[in-house]
């Protein structure tokens, strides 16, 4: 599958009238290929996490289109624009937003059961892969419990886990190592990168220079424009094979 | 984790949250159902009194006037101690238009062994009355012989029992459908009964304000004017040919209770639409702040791909349930505090109070509780769909 961003942008208004608008993203043009990870940075407020949430099917470009295989997400429907997020895409969000009332588990396997019909990994397989990611994170014994007990790191870890467990093709990670300590950003980073192997894309957004060495191709953006940087975009054969 | 089960796992797993709405709505469906069964109540205790009272005019002492509300004698059924003389019934059916005069001697509460509460003894000539004859609702004798007597709905006994009074052991014939009035805990008898059981009190050293020696008196006559007659000039003449005595149209002493009462209907009714738009007002902040409270938890279910219609129903669902369980509780809390306690409310009310038949209350019980889902669910729905306008990343964000 393939993820593109066609002269996508966005903008708000500061103040009132049109023309002061303030531009997040300015007319960009990015791809997400399969079995990558996508690396962007930049300062606070250079508009990375509004271009993944257009990527990721959450927020509406005020120009350009977002194509999956060639498909304009921002042209479906909510109901399929919503099965199609459930189904392809899994988010790790800045704010490690979990259902504090739910156990860890039951937070994890949350996305398998919004659509009783929906096609890819069981419940009884996602359950397993869940537990194999909780183990993996080295929080395998907090599956069953309340996601409100959890510390900063541990949640944002069962975000992690609550992303890949559908096995998505798409994985948006926006800030997943934010206020983790060294292991555990290793541990999230190399979960994110183990999950290219099975041809899933794997988009990054983050301050810390640690991700860039598992990076495959590596973007900044500046004041809501993109710039590729192709001397840092080699393979991360050797990260893979540290874990 | 299924979706379907989530909004019950929300519900029980934020008990104060789900207490809050449940009280919330609980008090909505006490005040809606409460203030229409005690409308109802009213609207339907007004109708029986005016369908059983069959007398046109009503004669009572004059001096029963600045004794007693003969207002209250009509509607809540209290009987005073007043008498006249029996000539005022000779005089009045001398009145030409007069078709029925019917007398009746009231003897003050007494308490007898049957009953919890104070009955009234009131004495009737079987013969002439056409006020209490047609409402005995069983019977197992026409007559009312001596020593029988015919009972108020209230009354403890059935047709057929045996009520003793001061030590006077009486056969019950009758018992009368409910009138929602002090009338419903009253005994009716002849009048040879009653001096047997004023002369039975005498011997227990018992005293009223009549003796068994006071023959021939009586405390009210009941009229029916002929058709064809002019009730008020009938009543006039009545008026003018009894002696010590006051001549009260029924028919216009109930209109003035039916106006006053719509009066108190439509207050009642003011009352709850006001109670119901506060009450939406309120459920709409409530669902507001919640759903606001929520909003992040809202949204990450969006990103997680649940489609606006899923969200909506899973909001939908948690509120419904609330809605139910408070318009339940609501409803059993009325009931409690109204049915128990009809008499008391008929008395401090001052008019007459009739429960509604069952299915009737059932139905506005079954009203209620639809009212207060559906407000419920438009509250959440209304709160739910401003959410939804706007895009998940754009609330996420707004960290």
């Amino acid at each position: 599958m393939l993820l593109e961003a066609s002269s996508v942008e966005k903008w708000y208004l500061r103040g009132k009238g049109f023309s002061n608008r303030f531009f997040a993203v300015n007319s960009t043009d990015l791809i997400l290929e399969s079995g990558k990870v996508t690396v962007l940075t930049g300062r606070s407020g250079s508009g990375k996490t509004t271009l993944m949430n257009m990527m990721a099917g959450l927020l509406t470009p005020d120009g350009g289109k977002v194509l999956l295989d060639g498909k304009d997400l921002y042209a479906m429907d909510d109901n399929t624009l919503s099965r199609l997020r459930n189904r392809h895409f899994g988010m790790i969000p800045q704010g490690a937003e979990i259902l504090p009332d739910l156990t860890v588990m039951e937070n994890i396997l949350l996305p398998i059961g919004i659509y009783r019909d929906r096609y890819g990994r069981s419940a009884s397989e996602a359950e397993e892969c869940a537990r194999e990611l909780l183990e993996q994170m080295e929080i395998g014994d907090l599956s069953d419990v309340p996601a409100k007990e959890l510390s900063g790191g541990e949640r944002r870890r069962v975000c992690a886990a609550r992303a890949l467990a559908g096995a998505p093709e798409f994985v948006f990670a926006d800030e997943p190592t934010s206020d983790l300590d060294d292991d555990n950003t290793k541990i999230i980073l190399s979960v994110l990168r183990q999950a290219t192997a099975s041809g899933c894309a794997v988009m990054i957004v983050t301050h810390d220079p640690e991700a860039l060495g598992y990076a495959d191709i590596h973007y900044r953006m500046d004041g809501g424009s993109l710039s590729v940087l192709p001397e840092d975009n080699k393979p991360k054969e050797e990260k893979i094979h540290a874990i | 984790m299924n979706i379907r089960k989530l909004p019950f796992t929300n519900l029980l797993r934020k008990p104060g949250r789900t207490i809050a709405l449940v009280l919330l709505t609980a008090l909505l469906a006490l005040s809606v159902f409460g203030g229409s069964v005690v409308v109802m109540s009213m609207q339907r205790g007004l109708k029986s009194l005016e369908s059983r009272l069959g007398a046109d005019i009503i004669v009572v002492p004059s001096s029963a006037q600045s004794k007693v509300s003969f207002k209250n004698m009509l509607l809540q059924g209290t009987t005073g101690a007043f008498y006249m003389s029996g000539e005022n019934l000779t005089r009045t059916l001398e009145v030409e238009g007069v078709e029925k005069a019917a007398p009746q001697l009231f003897l003050a509460s007494l308490k007898a062994d049957c009953c919890s509460i104070k009955i009234q003894v009131i004495g009737i000539d079987p013969e002439t009355d056409f006020i209490i004859q047609p409402w005995i609702e069983e019977s197992c004798r026409q007559e009312l012989g001596d020593m029988d007597v015919v009972v108020g709905c209230d009354v403890g006994v059935g047709a057929g029992d045996t009520l003793k009074i001061y030590e006077q052991y009486c056969h019950v014939t009758g018992k009368l459908a409910p009138t929602g009035t002090g009338l419903d805990s009253a005994v009716y008898c002849n009048m040879d009964t009653m001096n047997k059981l004023l002369k039975a009190a005498e011997a227990k050293g018992i005293t009223h304000d009549i003796t068994s020696e006071d023959e021939g008196l009586v405390s009210a006559i009941y009229v029916k004017v002929r058709e064809g007659y002019d009730i008020g000039k009938v009543n006039s003449a009545i008026q003018g040919h009894t002696r010590k005595a006051s001549a009260v149209r029924t028919k216009s002493m109930i209109t003035d209770v039916s106006g006053s009462l719509s009066g108190i209907s439509r207050t009642v009714t003011w009352l709850t639409a006001a109670i119901w738009i506060l009450s939406l007002v309120i459920l709409l902040i409530a669902f507001a702040m919640i759903v606001n409270e929520r909003k992040k938890e809202f949204a990450l279910l969006r990103l997680l791909g649940t489609s606006r219609r899923l969200l909506g129903s899973v909001i939908r669902i948690e509120t419904a349930v609330c809605s139910l369980a408070g318009g339940i509780a609501g409803v059993m809390i009325a009931s409690v505090f109204l049915f128990p306690f009809t008499k008391l409310i008929e008395s401090s009310l001052g008019l007459p109070y009739l429960t509604p038949p069952l299915p009737r209350i059932l139905l506005t019980a079954l009203a209620t509780l639809a009212g207060t889902v559906i407000m419920g669910s438009l509250a959440s729905a209304w709160a739910a769909g401003r959410l939804s306008r706007v895009d998940p990343g754009i609330v996420l964000r707004g960290n």
